[in-house]
């Protein structure tokens, strides 16, 4: 292992004294437009030339006195001292020393020296921040006085992280997770992720956009990196389209999260997930699934139970491998019949992992999202003896108890099977999960990552050789940017976009403990375990929030960011395949040949028994229909003359207007 | 193929025949030997065999004496949307006899609501009644609950069915959900059965069905596009998903595409316990006639899972069937006049559904795979014939020409071709969806039950002379894995110390959430009440009581919280 670090540390080095003096050459990065290197551009940008010329070396002892100023209770965290001495810092320029040291909120920033990489390519260049945009990259910037200078030296500069799976508010039986959107954003800083897409989750009958507002709003106030919004539909009927089609089109959502697990809560058929698709794909959202068979778990969780297990061990036992696949050999089905792009979450298996593989092979549009947990770890501590451990762990799908999952997962991220890394954060105490001690089923389902994702991901995966850099910015932002359509202003360093701005040091090694994590909870299921790779430096919008192992964020400082539907990343495709696939009928004659005498029986002679319909969709109906009655008259003649918005959402009067069936 | 005496076809006994001179064909060998049978057994087999006086010879020089076909699923009397198929037990095992299958399993269609025993009775009644040929039956269960298992029982230990068909297709009307499959397969395997799907996804179709018609799509075309491909492979993975957590084994009817047949194959290599069945109309032809103009010509290849359109797959699933990984082919006959099929004539989803193929399922066997060298002669009789006799348990009885079995005998001509066509077939439909089809292989004999009923391109049968064969549980080519699996595969608890730790305190312990669309607030953090705790201290009591034998750990650190620890009483 220290071989390969120093290897990186060979790899990383040489370019720093060799593209320095070659990167000054006229025939270089031509490509960067008006910022290119331009000959005789020196002149006007001695700030940088100096530093430039001396090289990362000389510059550390004016520095370090500014570090000790900001550093100050810096606890660097699990990083051997060495290692933290190599900490990037603020350099001032040797100009204007002053302007820097009260630029702690200054506006300008200029990284040096650094590796820019994108998921394209990367390249040796700065990169000059201002108001929370990249306004330049390139070689010899000509930029303002009073500029900040951080010395990237030689490191990579990377778009910040988006971990496109957190749930920092989901309700568990009215519990929320320990880990609000305050405490989950600071991890999610602290370890590179400069923005996380949180999912809404409602209850069955509650009302999407009220809970999308109440999330917001808990945001708005806590959140310390930018944010977006999932929202899960907790169950389908007409109530919830004209929902749906106000968030997408006012609110910024353009991802919703249907379950296929979830027996007589959350779960739907599959003609509902038909309907589904087929009105989100019109809205041109992302179709998210949760995959899991729920009612086999139903079944086998009963059996399990039955036999007298209620540990941790319940749960993988009742949630095998094979209902995981299965389910998301459904949903690509599902998608493909209606020509969607599916989203699955949480890909955790093996053999889901193979089967979205396939699919892609054969054509089909669709993501798939392998987590923290599912790349760190295995499920073999579900049996462990320590039922506070074995239940941290618990989480759905669940973690495999084969191994070599992990590597698989690896495996096939680097060579772009699978697309996004996500974390799916959701933090409960030890208190919490107890809840389910004598009966798995009523573990909370969640496990920590947020933090140690990136980590992870260039740990087991750009470390080993699986995965170069570009593609380790690819799965942990681009892609996530792309398919979420925020590219792009996030997941990529280019002029213009937001200043959500990583430098990563290869070379860190971290201990991950829970002890020293930001999440609040008291067990982090990474417990011990090394990993390399880390985030030396993050800034969020422009400002840094972490330093040298140093927080610095502030409450409320995230921001929303809206997302528009149909990506192009995910629907052009669909837009092409709609315009292929129309069918048509075959032009024949009449049919005036004799027909057998045909006694009409209805078509559908079972009523519901047969039907996979879980309770939870049934709707009252005899009341119903009077309400229905009543209101179609004097509703219709209040909004005649209004030319009818279809998302619009009826407030019930008093007199008790109280459905909205009739509108649509 | 020389002289015969008069047949004495009214004996049940059947003929005294020698089959002399015949290459005697068994899925696992070939050799060259003379058969005598006597009483419908085949008595001696061998050379130089000592035979009474006045015993019919029959040449068989140059030919092939193979076990007469087993046609694994028929359907001769199961109405569809009311009507009868045009071809009953008695039309069908007469086609089926000329084809050379000897032995037919058919389908008894329960309508839901109706008794599983009643229904086995009707159709034993008709079969005994009108059969030609010896019969099976198979249990179609439309709507499952868990009050059938006494009938379950009774027809498995009592009345020889050891197999259940279930579908997963038609929505509304015979589909069983997940859980009632998961819970289905776990009875049927207690009893030693096997469990058969229609696999294809009804949620789906059902979808499909009524987009396509409110795209004005009415033709029998909307059939296909409506079934495509996928909602069958995605059915077949879910079914053998369902079968492998339930430890049932499974057997796929009608494999009709190249990707359900690959599921199936994969889910064989990873060793479930699964078997694919594809049928004549698939292996011979494809379904680029959905589109043709001919209404009737269109119609009459309707069925569930359709015939596929990619023309390749015909080849693929006779390659598959080469190599094993499909393991029986059947004809899924079920016939249906065009006047019959013509009450969907301006609807597509009302087409009664089936094709023909009972009497040339051999033929298109042997032209398909044997005469293109895909498939050996002993290959050829194990998927015709002896790996069903297996798996639904009556075999050696059938399937084998061995000196015990049932005379069931073909003999089997090479060399001859034989053209298909609607004028020429057995079956009372006017139309054949193989139509101008010429196929290699033919049957010069057959003998069923000792009688000879096809010789001279005569065919000579009686209303009636089928017998029901009763079938056994627990065939042992299926269940020997099972039964060792169900040993293996106790799940077992981790024995730790009883968690003492403080719990959390909630307010709801339902974990299923009535549908009741009560206005909980969104997300809203539900805070602890006072008079829960009460509850729950006095259940304390009795929970811990039960686990007191159980060692506590001493490391785990005890976070007493002030209020005493509160517990939550098991479920179980």
């Amino acid at each position: 292992m220290s071989d390969c670090r120093r290897q990186w540390n060979r790899e990383d080095e040489l370019p720093v004294y060799l593209a320095g003096p070659i990167s000054t050459g006229p025939n270089q990065r031509k490509t960067y437009g008006m910022f290119s290197s331009v000959e005789g551009a020196f002149e006007s940008k001695t700030i940088d030339f100096e530093n430039y010329a001396v090289g990362r070396k000389g510059s550390r002892t004016p520095r370090s006195g500014s570090r000790e100023r900001l550093l100050d209770a810096g606890d660097p965290a699990g990083k051997p001292p060495g290692e933290a001495a190599h900490q990037d810092s603020h350099s001032n320029s040797p100009e204007e020393p002053d302007d820097a040291q009260t630029g702690d909120e200054s506006e300008k920033l200029l990284i040096k020296g650094g590796r820019v990489v994108n998921d394209d390519r990367s390249f040796y260049g700065d990169v000059f921040i201002e108001d929370g945009l990249i306004k330049q990259v390139g070689e010899n910037l000509v930029v303002p006085g009073g500029v900040k200078v951080i010395e990237a030296k030689g490191r990579m500069i990377i778009p910040g992280g988006i971990d496109v799976n957190t749930c920092l508010m989901k309700p568990f039986m009215g519990m929320q997770p320990v880990d609000d959107f305050l405490q989950g954003t600071r991890a999610a800083l602290a370890g590179g992720t400069t923005m996380i897409i949180d999912h809404v989750a409602p209850q069955p009958g509650d009302s999407l956009l009220e809970a999308f507002e109440h999330w917001q709003e808990a945001a708005d106030k806590k959140a310390c990196c930018d944010y977006s919004l999932h929202v899960d539909i907790p169950q389908w009927d007409e109530n919830v389209k004209d929902e749906l089609e106000q968030l997408v089109q006012d609110k910024g959502v353009n991802s919703f999260q249907v379950y296929m697990a979830y027996k007589d809560l959350f779960q739907m058929t599959d003609s509902q997930l038909y309907e589904a698709f087929s009105f989100l794909k019109q809205l041109g959202a992302v179709v998210l699934v949760h995959a899991e068979n729920g009612d086999l778990i139903a079944q086998e969780q009963k059996k399990i139970l039955e036999m007298g297990i209620t540990g941790p061990e319940g749960h993988p036992l009742s949630r095998p491998e094979e209902l995981e696949a299965e389910a998301v050999f459904r949903a690509i089905t599902l998608g493909n019949r209606v020509n969607c792009p599916v989203y699955i979450t949480k890909v955790m298996s093996k053999s889901a992992a193979d089967t979205i593989a396939q699919a892609r092979r054969k054509g089909s549009v669709v993501f798939g999202e392998p987590i923290t947990a599912s790349l760190a770890a295995d499920g073999s501590n579900y049996w462990s003896k320590n039922w506070a451990k074995a239940a941290a762990y618990v989480t759905s799908p669940p973690l495999s108890p084969d191994p070599t999952t992990p590597d698989h997962l690896h495996t096939m991220l680097a060579c772009g099977d699978l697309q996004v890394v996500g974390s799916s954060h959701s933090a409960y105490s030890i208190s919490q999960k107890a809840i389910g001690k004598d009966d798995f089923t009523l573990i909370p389902e969640g496990t920590n990552g947020v933090e140690e994702r990136m980590g992870f991901v260039w740990d087991k995966a750009v470390a080993m050789g699986k995965m170069d850099e570009n593609q380790f910015v690819a799965v942990t932002s681009t892609n996530a940017a792309k398919i979420f359509n925020l590219y792009p202003r996030k997941g990529r360093i280019a002029v213009g976009s937001d200043a959500d701005v990583v430098i990563w040091d290869p070379d860190s090694v971290k201990t991950i403990t829970a002890k020293l994590q930001q999440s609040a909870a008291e067990y982090n299921i990474f417990e011990g375990l090394e990993c390399r790779g880390g985030p030396a430096l993050v800034l969020s919008q422009g400002q840094i929030v972490y330093e040298g192992g140093k927080l610095q964020v502030q409450q409320g400082a995230g921001r929303f960011i809206p997302r528009k539907p149909f990506p192009d990343y995910a629907y052009q495709r669909i837009k092409f395949r709609n315009q292929v696939k129309a069918k048509q009928a075959v032009a024949r004659g009449v049919y005036d040949g004799p027909v057998h005498d045909y006694t009409p029986m209805p078509k559908y002679i079972t009523p519901a028994p047969s039907a996979k319909t879980s309770p939870t969709s049934h709707q009252p109906a005899p009341i119903r229909n009077l309400h229905q009655s009543n209101f179609s008259l004097s509703g219709a003649q209040l909004d005649d003359n209004i030319p009818r918005r279809s998302g619009h959402r009826i407030v019930a009067p008093p007199g008790g207007r109280s459905n909205i069936t009739s509108l649509g | 193929m020389s002289f015969q005496p008069k047949k004495s076809s009214g004996r049940p006994a059947g003929d005294r025949v020698i089959i002399k001179g015949g290459k005697i064909v068994n899925d696992d060998q070939s050799f060259y030997a003379d058969i005598y049978v006597e009483d419908g057994i085949i008595k001696q087999i061998g050379e130089n065999l000592i035979v009474p006086p006045n015993v019919k010879t029959i040449d068989a020089y140059g030919q092939l004496v193979i076990p007469g076909g087993i046609d694994g699923n028929t359907s001769l009397h199961a109405p569809q949307k009311g009507q009868k198929p045009a071809d009953d037990f008695y039309q069908g095992t007469r086609a089926a006899l000329s084809g050379g299958t000897t032995t037919i399993i058919d389908h008894v269609l329960v309508e839901p609501g109706t008794s599983l025993l009643s229904a086995f009775d009707q159709w034993r009644e008709m079969g005994e009644k009108m059969a030609c040929c010896d019969f099976s039956l198979h249990m179609d269960i439309t709507r499952w609950h868990e009050g059938l298992y006494e009938e379950l029982e009774t027809l498995v230990k009592d009345e020889g069915v050891n197999s259940f068909l279930f579908f997963m297709a038609y929505k509304d009307k015979y589909q069983s959900s997940d859980s009632q499959l998961y819970e289905a397969f776990t009875i049927l395997r207690d009893l030693g059965a096997i469990a058969q799907v229609h696999a294809e996804n009804a949620d789906i179709i059902d979808e499909e069905q009524k987009k396509l018609l409110s795209l004005g799509i009415t033709g029998p075309e909307g059939h296909v596009l409506s079934h495509p491909e996928e909602v069958e492979t995605e059915a077949v993975y879910r079914a053998i998903t369902i079968a492998k957590q339930a430890n049932c084994p499974l057997y796929i009817t009608k494999v009709m595409s190249k990707s359900a047949a690959d599921v199936i194959a994969k889910a064989r290599k990873k060793g479930m316990v699964v078997y694919g069945e594809p049928v004549t109309a698939g292996l011979a032809i494809d379904g680029s006639d959905y589109w043709s103009k001919d209404w009737a010509t269109a119609a009459a290849l309707v069925m569930s899972p359709p015939l596929n359109p990619d023309p390749s797959t015909p080849a693929y699933l006779t390659s598959l069937l080469a190599c094993g990984d499909l393991q029986v082919t059947s004809s899924a006959q079920a016939s249906f006049s065009t006047a019959q099929k013509a009450v969907g004539k301006d609807d597509f989803t009302l087409i009664p559904e089936g094709t023909t193929g009972v009497e040339e399922r051999l033929s298109v066997v042997w032209d398909r795979a044997v005469s293109t060298g895909k498939m050996d002669e002993n290959e050829f009789v194990a998927v015709t014939s002896t790996n069903a006799a297996k798996l639904f348990n009556i075999y050696p009885r059938k399937g084998r020409i061995a000196v015990g079995s049932d005379a069931d005998i073909v003999i089997w001509n090479p060399k001859e071709t034989r053209t298909v066509s609607a004028k020429t077939h057995n079956l009372t439909v006017e139309v054949n969806i193989l139509e101008g089809l010429e196929f290699r292989g033919v049957p010069s004999v057959v003998m069923s039950g000792g009688r000879i009923v096809l010789e001279d391109g005569k065919l000579n049968v009686t209303e009636g002379s089928g017998r029901f064969v009763p079938r056994k549980a627990f065939p042992d080519t299926v269940y020997k894995r099972i039964k060792a699996r169900s040993k293996m595969a106790e799940a077992r608890g981790v024995p730790r110390g009883n968690y003492d730790g403080p719990v959390h305190d909630v307010i709801s312990m339902t974990k299923s959430v009535p549908p009741t669309p009560t206005t909980r607030g969104p997300g809203c953090p539900k805070t602890m009440t006072g008079p829960r705790n009460l509850h729950q201290s006095g259940f304390t009591l009795a929970g811990t009581q039960i686990d007191d034998h159980i060692p506590r750990r001493s490391t785990q650190r005890i976070v007493a919280p002030p209020g005493g620890r509160s517990n939550i009483t098991s479920l179980s």
